[in-house]
């Protein structure tokens, strides 16, 4: 029986990958552990080692074809004594493993089609942006690492630090290319010890230098939390003024894909607790590059929250020589007039798909996009409330002592007769992260919840 | 028959005694095997290699997600381990965890089907790769936090002393790990309260894409524990002879009650970091030089040629059964269910 080949998933987030090329050729012997092709994925270009032995029959995508969805038959190995002949009756077999395999989660629920009633969606510009600025698209990979070099160039005191930032080019590439440009005295690859280089980094910033501290993920930064809470946010208070800690924590935050209870989780709330921090949480590319800019021209400690998922996200970003977004200031998305949807980060992504359903069902949201937790801009919240008199919160995070229920809290204290139904909240349910496919999806949020809890507060349910 | 006398295949681990630091034990000599030690240890290396291999494969099919840190290349240092301790010693480690996990003798099914996610997966499918527990065969997980489980393991150890059960706590982590302060926090206490651990450094030569030379400040990781008084040595981690050697010293030196025993177990990762690492820190011909110079499995393999202790057909034999029984785990791991979805809220509380 000809063996298929099928395209291998090959990280946690992929669902699909360019066939880059075939070290193989038809009519090839391969053996078990032979690498027969380079596949790029969303991170990098990995070898594909044959798993079986055989005969190269045939290969049924050709090299430099891109977006080869997981698990598709890319070639079909023939076992010994096989000739050619095999191949058609394998070719008219069906493909197998898609019955009970689980196909990789895919990164976000697919986009419902627009309704054919929606109204008009109402995008107001960023007021950040200039009139007339062009636009470009960036994935927020790019945009991160764009928002680095530029600080990096502008200001020598800047330097980062990280677990694989430097040679390895960052664990999820978000310092690619940084090494070549600014050298080891910049980009500098630590040893795996997030509490030491945390202090470390709080110890040069307390002397003036501007570093940007990457953990790999914020649920490394669990190790260092003292460094970042006792040492970086209270210095400056402490030392009635006179010293405080310029610098950047970052990396990303909160879930990714399966990897489980102690690799997912947001810390939105957890930094957003401490007086003498800022608390960025970026959704787009724009929000990406503009914040991250600021926050490392800040003076004060920054703590910013990115997300694995949306690294590979594309954005149109404004192509600015200098574009800096201010700490501290929401975004409204899109305007609306039924209710308020508030998200940051990753949350904002099912918020967005659900005004877009809510729309077609005749209900207009107004969704505002956070872009900072610390400080909070309320204001941008209570205007829309006032208006809207309903609100919803969305987020992946715990819900108690969540972002969500401190929003609760000062809508309640400073709209409350504006208020025409309760707050409502959409969180990640209150479990550790688990494994299994079934349940990580049910411990997520989702649309269907968003648009529940915008029933609930619009009494159309 | 190979004389073990000394290593022929090592990994370039010095295994002699130094006077660098006062708590430089000389590693002790390889013990010869018998034959059914080497069929043992070829059976259960091979049956890690045979499921690591599988794991591998079931991951580009998309039946495991997220992170899959694969042992291959490391079998001989549980293996050899595993063939010193006695019933009751436990075992803890990180992330990589799958060999230690068959090695404790757990089912190569529920270990599959917690990789798939499945609700007969050790933890009911909800730990994954990286978290996976079984209090019945004394393995105390599966860490996702690297140097995490180094003060877990200290802990077991305090817990043997405190119930005086002759216990030791076989404690693994990574060169890479090996920078972690805990570690250092954890070694003081254990040698100030003479605690029954076994340090076990997997020194792989890398942490993720990072060689030990580029981590760390000393690179001989068995010295780690001198300035608290820990003897250390560094042990031949490809040859399970030397590695059970090296294990039963030190677990004699635990049980005598003298504290605990770092052993640097020298050994190599062939495959990256995890599923997704396209691992170019390395060059093919180093990964090639040791899989074909210093495999564990086909160095107990020529050793049972050699001495006649099994034929190339019955060696075929026990690869072929060692398949099935893989193949049945992966089946198991592929057919079984996913969780009841009412499991996302139980085992979060008593
Ligand atoms: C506290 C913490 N920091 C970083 C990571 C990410 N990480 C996972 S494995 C790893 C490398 C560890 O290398 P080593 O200890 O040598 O073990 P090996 O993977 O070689 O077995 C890193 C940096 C983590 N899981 N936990
Ligand atoms: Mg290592």
């Amino acid at each position: 029986m000809p063996i298929d080949i099928l395209m291998p998933a090959l990280s946690p987030t992929m669902e699909e990958g360019k066939l880059a090329k075939w070290l193989k050729a038809e009519g090839d012997t391969v053996s078990a552990g032979d690498v027969i092709a380079e596949i790029e994925t969303d991170k990098a270009t990995m070898e594909v080692e044959a798993v079986d032995e055989g005969v190269l029959g045939k290969i049924l995508v050709a090299e430099g074809t891109d977006a080869v969805k997981v698990n598709e038959k890319i070639a079909v190995l023939l076992g010994e004594g096989e000739d050619a002949s095999a191949l058609d009756a394998a070719a008219s077999a069906p493909a197998p493993a898609a019955d009970n395999g689980p196909a990789p989660v895919p990164a976000q629920p697919v986009a419902s089609a627009p309704h054919p009633q929606a109204p008009a969606i109402d995008t107001p510009a960023d007021p950040e942006v200039p009139e007339g600025t062009q636009m470009k698209s960036s994935t927020v990979r790019e945009a991160l690492r764009d928002a680095m070099a530029e600080e990096m160039r502008r200001d020598g005191d800047v330097f980062i630090m990280g677990e694989e930032v430097a040679e390895y080019q960052g664990a999820y590439k978000i310092t690619q290319g940084l090494l070549d440009e600014f050298g080891p005295k910049r980009v500098i690859d630590t040893p795996i010890t997030e509490h030491g280089f945390a202090g470390l980094g709080v110890g040069a910033a307390m002397t003036g230098l501007k570093p940007i501290v990457e953990f790999m993920t914020f649920n490394f930064a669990m190790q260092a939390i003292d460094q970042i809470i006792n040492s970086a946010a209270k210095t400056l208070y402490m030392s009635g003024g006179q010293m405080g800690a310029p610098i950047v924590f970052r990396g990303p935050n909160g879930a990714a894909a399966r990897v489980g209870a102690q690799h997912s989780q947001d810390y939105a709330s957890w930094y957003a607790h401490v007086p003498g921090l800022k608390v960025v949480q970026p959704y787009s590319a724009a929000d990406a590059k503009g914040l991250l800019k600021a926050a490392i021209r800040d003076p004060n400690p920054v703590v910013f929250l990115e997300n694995e998922i949306l690294y590979g996200h594309s954005f149109e970003i404004p192509d600015m020589e200098d574009f800096v977004l201010p700490i501290g200031k929401a975004k409204i998305e899109r305007a609306g007039t039924d209710v308020t949807l508030v998200s940051w980060g990753i949350g904002m992504t099912y918020t967005m798909k659900a005004a877009d359903e809510l729309a077609g069902m005749g209900i207009s949201a107004e969704v505002i996009n956070l872009r900072t937790i610390r400080p909070l801009d309320i204001d941008t919240v209570l205007a829309s409330v006032r208006k809207t008199g309903r609100i919803v919160t969305i987020e992946e995070a715990f819900p108690m002592c969540s972002v969500s229920a401190e929003i609760a809290y000062q809508v309640q204290e400073q709209a409350f007769d504006y208020l025409d139904a309760p707050v409502l909240r959409v969180t990640g349910k209150d479990v550790p992260m688990p494994y299994a496919a079934n349940l990580e999806k049910l411990a997520l949020p989702s649309v269907p919840e968003v648009i529940d809890a915008v029933k609930a507060v619009t009494y159309t349910a | 028959m190979a004389t073990a006398t000394k290593s022929t295949t090592g990994t370039g681990a010095r295994t002699t005694g130094r006077s660098r630091g006062a708590a430089k034990k000389a590693a002790p000599a390889i013990a010869e095997f018998d034959k059914d030690q080497e069929l043992h240890a070829y059976k259960e290396m091979l049956l890690i290699r045979r499921f690591e291999e599988k794991a591998g494969q079931l991951y580009g099919m998309g039946y495991i997600g997220g992170f899959c840190h694969l042992y291959i290349g490391q079998e001989a240092v549980v293996v050899g381990m595993q063939m010193a301790k006695k019933d009751g010693d436990q075992m803890i480690t990180a992330y990589r965890d799958h060999g230690h996990m068959l090695a404790m003798d757990l089912d190569p099914k529920g270990v599959m089907a917690e990789l798939t996610g499945r609700r007969g997966g050790l933890s009911k499918g909800k730990g994954g790769s990286m978290h996976m527990f079984s209090k019945e065969k004394h393995f105390y997980g599966g860490h996702g936090i690297v140097g995490a489980q180094v003060s877990l393991g200290t802990g077991i150890g305090f817990a043997n002393k405190y119930r005086e059960n002759g216990n030791v706590c076989m404690t693994f982590f990574g060169d890479g790990a090996a920078n972690q302060g805990q570690i250092y926090e954890s070694f003081n206490m254990a040698a100030l309260w003479k605690l029954p651990v076994i340090y076990v450094i997997e020194n792989n030569r890398y942490g993720m894409g990072t060689s030990v030379e580029r981590a760390s400040s000393t690179t001989d990781l068995s010295q780690r524990g001198v300035s608290f008084g820990i003897p250390g040595e560094q042990v031949d981690g490809m040859d399970v002879r030397a590695v059970m050697a090296a294990s039963e010293n030190a677990l004699e030196y635990c049980r005598a009650g003298k504290g605990p025993f770092i052993l640097e177990m020298i050994t190599y990762r062939y495959r990256g970091h995890s599923m997704s690492d396209p691992a170019k820190y390395r060059s093919k011909d180093e990964v090639q030089k040791m899989r074909t110079e210093h495999d564990p499995i086909e160095q107990v393999r020529a050793r049972l040629l050699d001495a006649n202790w099994a034929t190339e057909d019955e060696l075929k034999a026990i690869d072929k059964d060692v398949r099935a029984r893989v193949a049945e785990a992966a089946e198991f791991a592929q057919t079984d269910p996913e969780p009841d979805p009412s499991e996302l809220y139980t085992d979060i509380l008593l």
